[in-house]
């Protein structure tokens, strides 16, 4: 079985770590990192990922951004993409889904709403 | 009357005297037969009142055994009821006890990360953007500073902070207010009601004493969390004694490193100002 292909989009190193610890823990996915919304895209156009998890505030290109092009994308119109932000306004919240995005998720982080979060989207 | 006649008339009282006993005979047998049917009668009738004994009794006996069983069955049901009640209790015991690991086993992985980026260089401004990722992504704070010991002046000043200018943020001496006192006893503050809680600058909601052992380097002083986090957690307290221990040699270690690095080219210039 091949492994499902994670993006995770975050300027922060050690929130990557605590994602991509969290992630691996749960299955064995292949997971590559970028460090803002510019990297990002530059990743998604170099493969193909099964899942996106990103933060909204980041140098750059924030995650918002990178939620629109992503949508816009024909390969990516129906990837799950997840928002884990400090960022607790509802109406962040509404934008970030309008914009296509599936799951929001604010800081601080919370292991299990994330993993509970990604094995629903991916269906596991 | 003649001798033929008085020869008939005897024969016809023979024939009646024989008719007559044959009669009697047969009244006798009537009787006799009579009596018999009544005694049978009587027979037949004391042995169905003995079957109708005996059935009753193999009825009831039937009936006690059933209600035994039943009993039984029911006693066993009972126990079978609580059998599965106990299970599902011990069910729902295990459930609550996989949670509570599950979030031992969560708390732990994220201690670990966050030690591990701690460690992970010897980079001053490198160890003090972690310590504020830490607080940010992890405690959920929004407006929070850094400020270590200055030992000559025995103040603590500030160096790092999010969501707030660093101007904003007080020089405090040790001993002197909450945050002082805080570094003073080594001892972290929470503030008692954090739904009144209005910012100053002196007065922060939460101070975490930097300590290497009773060595204390300085605090961490957080006046905001974000809007989400409403209180801490028992994760919270972990990671704020994680900080306070790890952050702490983190900060020393590259502080001292970084001074060491600056020492050693200052001497590497000196040296090749002298061998030229």
């Amino acid at each position: 079985m091949t492994a499902l292909k994670v993006l995770v989009v975050e300027d922060s190193p050690t929130m990557r770590q605590l994602i991509v610890f969290a992630l691996k823990r749960i299955r064995n996915f292949q997971i590559v990192e970028a460090n803002d919304g510019v990297d990002g895209l530059k990743k998604l156009s170099a493969e193909k990922f099964d899942l996106i998890l990103t933060d909204i505030n980041m140098p750059i290109m924030d995650g918002l951004k990178l939620v629109s092009m992503v949508r816009n994308d024909p390969n990516y119109k129906t990837v799950p993409i997840i928002i884990i932000t400090t960022e607790g306004a509802a109406e962040d919240r509404d934008r970030a889904l309008a914009l296509g995005a599936n799951a929001y998720i604010t800081k601080p982080i919370q292991t299990i709403q994330i993993l509970d979060t990604v094995k629903r989207l991916l269906n596991f | 009357m003649s001798q033929s006649d008085d020869k008939s008339n005897l024969n016809r009282a023979e024939d009646f005297l024989q008719m007559f006993k044959k009669g009697a005979e047969f009244t006798q047998d009537l009787l006799k037969e009579n009596e018999r049917l009544r005694f049978r009668i009587v027979k037949l009738e004391e042995s169905l009142k003995e079957c109708d004994q005996v059935g009753g009794t193999v009825l009831s006996q039937d009936s006690a055994r059933l209600l035994k069983k039943i009993e039984e069955l029911e006693q066993e049901k009972a126990e079978i009821l609580g059998r599965v009640r106990r299970a599902e209790e011990e069910n729902q015991d295990f459930a609550n006890r996989y949670v509570e690991i599950e979030e031992e086993n969560n708390m732990l992985a994220n201690l670990y990360i966050a030690s591990y980026q701690l460690h992970s260089t010897l980079d001053f401004k490198e160890v003090t953007q972690i310590i504020l990722e830490i607080v940010i992504n992890l405690i959920g704070a929004e407006e929070f500073g850094l400020l270590l010991l200055d030992e000559k002046t025995n103040r603590l000043e500030p160096i790092a902070c999010e969501g707030l200018e660093l101007g904003q943020l007080p020089s405090v001496g040790v001993g002197s207010g909450i945050i002082g006192g805080s570094v003073k006893s080594g001892e972290n503050y929470f503030i008692e009601s954090m739904e009144e809680y209005q910012r100053d600058f002196l007065n922060p909601m939460v101070c975490i004493p930097l300590k290497i052992k009773e060595h204390v380097i300085g605090v961490i002083v957080i006046y905001k969390l974000l809007t989400q986090k409403e209180k801490f957690t028992s994760v919270d307290y972990e990671l704020f004694s994680l900080l306070a221990g790890h952050a702490a040699t983190a900060v020393f270690s590259s502080r001292l490193y970084s001074e060491s690095e600056r020492k050693l080219s200052t001497i590497q210039g000196f040296i090749d100002l002298l061998t030229k």
